[in-house]
């Protein structure tokens, strides 16, 4: 696929912006979830679901389209703001996240949510139920590509590499993992806390054919995944390289925002940074 | 009791479960081109070599990663694929737990798990190996479906009847041969207790290996004069409560037979429920809250207390508390 034209990634970054706005709105209605991590995938999923991926919000359960799996189930803010943006639903529903009776779970649930494919918040499962979806479409002969996001943090979980050997084992070149490489977890940076490093050369040992981008950078991202469709005989790994909290000055590459949702106080001036 | 009797018949003849199970999979394999088929390194144990022979490109095995394997089944499955996956018992529910309670249980994936080596009768290898916590494991979780069949016919009958299911599953199949019991028209009912005997002073309801005790213990309580109904309770869950129950306000008294912990398992689900509905005196036989140890799958039976006699004991041990209260 060509460069995008300037005129589409400047709608690209104007809806990330929105949904930033639209994810930091709804988890200061929930009073709880997980900021910082949400907000450090927008672009990586505004790039799938509005460029990448071959979908349709009107038919979810459509048997020829890409499919994509949020392994850390903890963005499940800005997946769900994202799908309510295409109409997979009521973008109304956004409003009730965690709330009894609501849709949208605090992480996601695919009983009950349009265009979630399976259920995540135990972290390192995603990629081996995306290493199961890639190997079906491969039985079908089908031309169905499997995504899947995961967190650098997650990859400290030993299923994730159980399921990089499968990849490769299997040969899955229609496979594309995306680690969101914000170097933070709960308790602190990646570094203190349980390191991971050399990440990319620990995926191509694994036998992964592996990029690395600025993971807040459409045109990086985008031809990361087009290049991810030219390999051959291998999964490809996209390390994008983000910030914890982006977008919001005082949110960007904190720990704190892990998993707490901001206070009013603080909507009110994220949403004066990302409005001006 | 309207339920009516099956027909059974307790010979020298036996089968191993899972030679079965691996016969079974290439028949519905050759019938259904959806179903594939998930190892951990275990497909010569678990006898699903023989369908790996047979459709090498719907086989995977999974190398020695049973956490790998359950959610790669939910992929498949979510794909529209009928997995079936194998490994020992011990691994499958309690390596792979979180996995089957979130990819599987929780996503409602058309997985089911066929596991082989479950409780005391694995012999040799220990208690390492030997899983009697498994159906207590399973049975926590929503959702999920629990098989225990009593003997090769009824395993390959479930089996034939949970292609057609969606339903998350385990199927709990064991090392060592089973006496046959059922004829080969047996008809297998998912949420139904087999009626195996008719009796009117004690109710045993037993799973797997345990079933084919009962029924020389109901053999040895005839001769005693005691009058004991024998259901087999292959579907653990979702149990037949309604059996569970006129089985307690019919003949008022109830053992528990299975090769598995009494925590948790079939023992459990019958004491829940009867003393919620209708409280009777209760024996529970099966291990209690203890590990196995290495020994020869028969002599760890009699080790463990798992015998017609013991059950037949019990038996007259619960008649007796039943006839003290009234």
């Amino acid at each position: 696929m060509p460069p995008l034209p300037e005129s589409k990634i400047l709608e690209l970054k104007e809806t990330a912006r929105q949904l930033r706005i639209e994810v930091l709105r709804m988890l200061t209605r929930a009073g709880s979830g997980h900021t910082g991590g949400s907000l450090s995938i927008i672009e990586i999923l505004v790039a799938l679901y509005m460029v990448k991926l071959r979908h349709d919000p009107k038919n979810p359960r459509w048997p020829d389209r890409d499919r994509f799996v949020l392994s850390k189930g903890h963005g499940a803010p800005a997946l769900y703001a994202i799908l309510a943006r295409l109409g997979y639903f009521d973008p109304a529903e956004l409003m009730n996240l965690r709330r009894l009776g609501g849709m949208l779970q605090g992480h996601p649930f695919n009983l009950s949510t349009p265009g979630v494919e399976i259920s995540t918040g135990s972290l390192g499962q995603g990629l081996s139920v995306a290493n199961g979806m890639a190997l079906a479409a491969k039985l079908d002969k089908s031309a169905v590509r499997v995504y899947v996001l995961m967190g650098d943090g997650e990859t400290q979980e030993g299923q994730i590499w159980e399921a990089a050997m499968t990849a490769a084992h299997y040969k899955l070149d229609n496979l594309c993992g995306i680690i969101d490489a914000n170097k933070l977890q709960i308790d602190g940076s990646l570094s203190e806390i349980m390191n991971i490093e050399p990440i990319a050369r620990k995926w191509e040992a694994f036998g992964w054919q592996v990029f690395e981008v600025d993971g807040h950078d459409f045109q990086a991202l985008l031809a990361a995944f087009d290049q991810c469709e030219q390999v051959k005989g291998k999964p490809s790994l996209i390390v994008a390289h983000t910030v914890k909290g982006k977008g919001v000055s005082f949110m960007e590459g904190k720990v704190q925002y892990h998993g707490v949702a901001p206070t009013e106080a603080e909507l009110e001036k994220a949403l004066l940074e990302l409005t001006c | 009791m309207s339920q009516t009797l099956c027909t059974k018949t307790l010979g020298t003849r036996t089968l191993g479960t899972r030679d079965v199970y691996g016969d079974v999979l290439v028949r519905l394999g050759q019938q259904n081109p959806n179903i594939v088929v998930l190892d951990a390194d275990l497909s010569c144990s678990t006898r699903t070599e023989k369908f790996a022979k047979a459709f090498p490109d719907r086989f995977f095995n999974l190398g020695i990663a049973e956490q790998d394997m359950i959610s790669t089944a939910a992929g498949l499955a979510a794909f529209g694929k009928i997995p079936f996956v194998s490994t020992f018992a011990v691994f499958a529910t309690g390596r792979a737990w979180d996995q089957i309670r979130q990819s599987l249980c929780y996503s409602m994936q058309n997985v089911k798990i066929v596991a082989t080596h479950a409780g005391i009768t694995v012999g040799e290898d220990s208690a390492t190996h030997q899983a009697n916590e498994d159906i207590a494991l399973m049975r926590s979780l929503p959702n999920m479906n629990i098989i225990v069949p009593a003997d090769g016919i009824e395993t390959e009958k479930a089996l034939e009847y949970l292609v057609h299911d969606k339903n998350p599953v385990y199927v709990r199949l064991s090392r060592c041969k089973f006496p046959v019991i059922f004829d080969s028209d047996y008809v297998f009912q998912k949420g139904k207790a087999v009626l195996l005997e008719e009796g009117s002073e004690a109710t045993i309801i037993a799973i797997g290996i345990m079933v084919s005790r009962a029924l020389r213990a109901c053999e040895m309580l005839k001769k005693e004069g005691i009058s004991t109904r024998l259901l087999n309770m292959s579907t653990v869950k979702p149990i037949d409560q309604q059996a569970i129950v006129a089985a307690a306000e019919e003949t008022g008294c109830i053992v528990t037979a299975e090769e598995h912990s009494v925590i948790g398992g079939l023992g459990s689900a019958v004491a829940e429920i009867i003393s919620e509905r209708c409280p009777v005196p209760l024996k529970r036989i099966g291990l209690n809250d203890c590990f196995g140890v290495s020994g020869d799958a028969e002599k760890l039976l009699t080790y463990y207390g798992l015998t017609a006699e013991a059950i037949a004991q019990a038996v007259k041990d619960v008649v007796a508390r039943k006839r003290k209260r009234n």
